[in-house]
């Protein structure tokens, strides 16, 4: 989607409501639906990447230094992240409005 | 030229699908529609008709199978009755969204239980609301004819949408009746290629059924619905177009003899013929009774049906349908509910008759005329009777 779901009027809608843009998913704002979001306290981190592997989101990147951090974009909250850390880096915590 | 020829109409229909060189068809087979079905597959193995036939497990595998098909741009064809109706009915909200242009050819049934295999609508009523366009044969050659134009209409760019034909169980299906066949050139230079504007197709790849959220379904359904009631003009256009070509003429409402008729019957499908020897009848001996037969039952012929009614005073509208602890029949409480705003309006009496393949005769009509005025004579409070059940 080239602009925002909220500026697509019904005239918009190709036949059949088809998807015209391959990838578009990617614009698809997952991350308002979340309620929690992940912190961290990277001095524990040992950059495993675990994760990332169980991510199911697959919005876990690697940064320049070398740890790992959800794009808010996407995150959902879901928490399996934190839940599979080994060294408990991870800490969800309630998201303010 | 076609030719006069005698078939049963449910080869006839199968035929049609023939003469529009289908290219797929998937189906099951299904009392009362499996002459349909089995004539095709008769059609495919004798090379006949150049199509994939594939056999599936289920209705709800041969609508998904049909979608699949429609979504690569092939022309499609399959057909079902009653319970393989229901069993289809999420598959065909499927079609209608999607826009993909699947032609199936309904043998109105009686819906399970008690278990009946006979002729009713109660099955065309239970998709009234899924998004296809539904025209309702009253006659074998109507029957044959609305195939081949289904395809023009449902395929036709302005339209890109599924089209059921209903032909009633038994009553037509399994009926041999006087047709005229159309010859393949005749078809062909009436009936252009299918070609869906975005196929399958990983040079230009696409997706279909994608989800959407409560931000973007509403104008998904608005844009459904607009493009509906859009195809009206084009079923008319086609229906034109196929009275040039073949001298058979087609409109979303049939009148028979409503010249001066104060009281008119409302039906659709089979029984239609029979009610219109029922006004033979009638108007034999002096009463002053027309017909009305609805053809066009989605999108809903709301202006053709007020102007066919606007000199009566009574209408009698006949359903094989009944919608259970509401207004009665179907076809009844939306004709009532296309009158409610015009200034003169008929008293609409309504009946529920035929259920389950029980025969609606010429004496029944007659009846139901007679009780129809007796109810408007003398005001009595009725949404509908039921005629001819056993009290």
């Amino acid at each position: 989607m080239s602009r925002n779901e909220g500026d697509i009027t019904w005239k918009d809608i190709e036949i059949g409501a088809i998807v015209t843009e391959p990838g578009n998913t990617a614009e698809y704002r997952t991350g308002d639906w979340r309620s929690q979001a992940p912190t961290y306290g990277f001095d524990k981190c040992i950059k495993c990447g675990l994760c990332q592997m169980f991510c199911p989101e697959g919005c876990i990147e690697q940064n320049a230094e070398g740890y790992f951090v959800a794009n808010m974009f996407w995150c959902k909250g879901c928490g399996i992240c934190a839940r599979e850390c080994p060294t408990g880096v991870i800490m969800m915590v309630e998201e303010s409005e | 030229m076609g030719e006069r020829i005698g078939i049963e109409v449910s080869q006839a229909i199968a035929e049609a699908a023939m003469l529009a060189d289908v290219d797929v068809v998937a189906a099951y087979p299904i009392t009362p529609q499996t002459h349909i079905v089995e004539h095709l597959a008769e059609l495919v193995a004798d090379g006949d008709l150049d199509a994939e036939y594939i056999p599936v497990e289920s209705e709800h595998s041969a609508m998904s199978a049909c979608l699949g098909a429609a979504a690569t741009g092939a022309r499609t064809f399959t057909a079902t009755a009653g319970q393989g109706l229901e069993l289809m009915h999420e598959v065909l909200y499927v079609a209608s969204a999607m826009q993909l242009p699947v032609i199936m050819a309904v043998a109105n049934r009686a819906l399970s239980s008690p278990l009946n295999v006979w002729g009713d609508q109660s099955d065309l009523m239970s998709v009234r609301d899924t998004g296809w366009i539904q025209i309702v044969a009253a006659n074998g050659q109507e029957a044959l004819d609305n195939v081949i134009c289904a395809f023009a209409i449902g395929e036709d760019r302005r339209v890109l949408l599924p089209v059921m034909v209903h032909v009633d169980g038994f009553f037509l299906t399994h009926v041999i009746e006087p047709v005229i066949m159309p010859d393949r050139e005749e078809v062909r230079a009436f009936l252009p290629p299918n070609d869906y504007p975005l196929p399958l197709d990983p040079e230009r790849p696409v997706s279909m059924g994608a989800f959407a959220p409560p931000i973007l379904y509403p104008e998904t359904k608005k844009a459904q619905d607009v493009k509906l009631w859009a195809s009206r003009e084009v079923i008319l256009e086609h229906w034109e177009r196929f009275g040039k070509a073949f001298g058979r003429h087609y409109g979303p409402v049939q009148s028979y003899r409503t010249e001066g008729a104060r009281t008119l019957l409302v039906t659709m499908g089979s029984i239609s013929e029979t009610a219109s020897a029922a006004v033979d009848k009638m108007r034999d001996a002096g009463k002053d009774v027309g017909l009305v037969q609805l053809r066009l039952w989605r999108p809903f012929p709301f202006a053709e049906l007020r102007s066919a009614v606007r000199e009566a005073d009574l209408l009698v509208v006949v359903d094989r349908a009944i919608s259970f602890g509401g207004p009665g029949g179907p076809m009844c409480s939306e004709i009532r509910a296309a009158l409610f705003h015009e200034e003169k309006r008929p008293r609409v009496t309504g009946f529920v008759a035929g259920l389950g393949g029980r025969d609606v005769t010429v004496a029944g009509f007659e009846a139901m005329v007679a009780r129809g005025t007796e109810i408007a004579e003398t005001g009595i409070e009725a949404e509908y009777e039921t005629y001819g059940v056993r009290e």
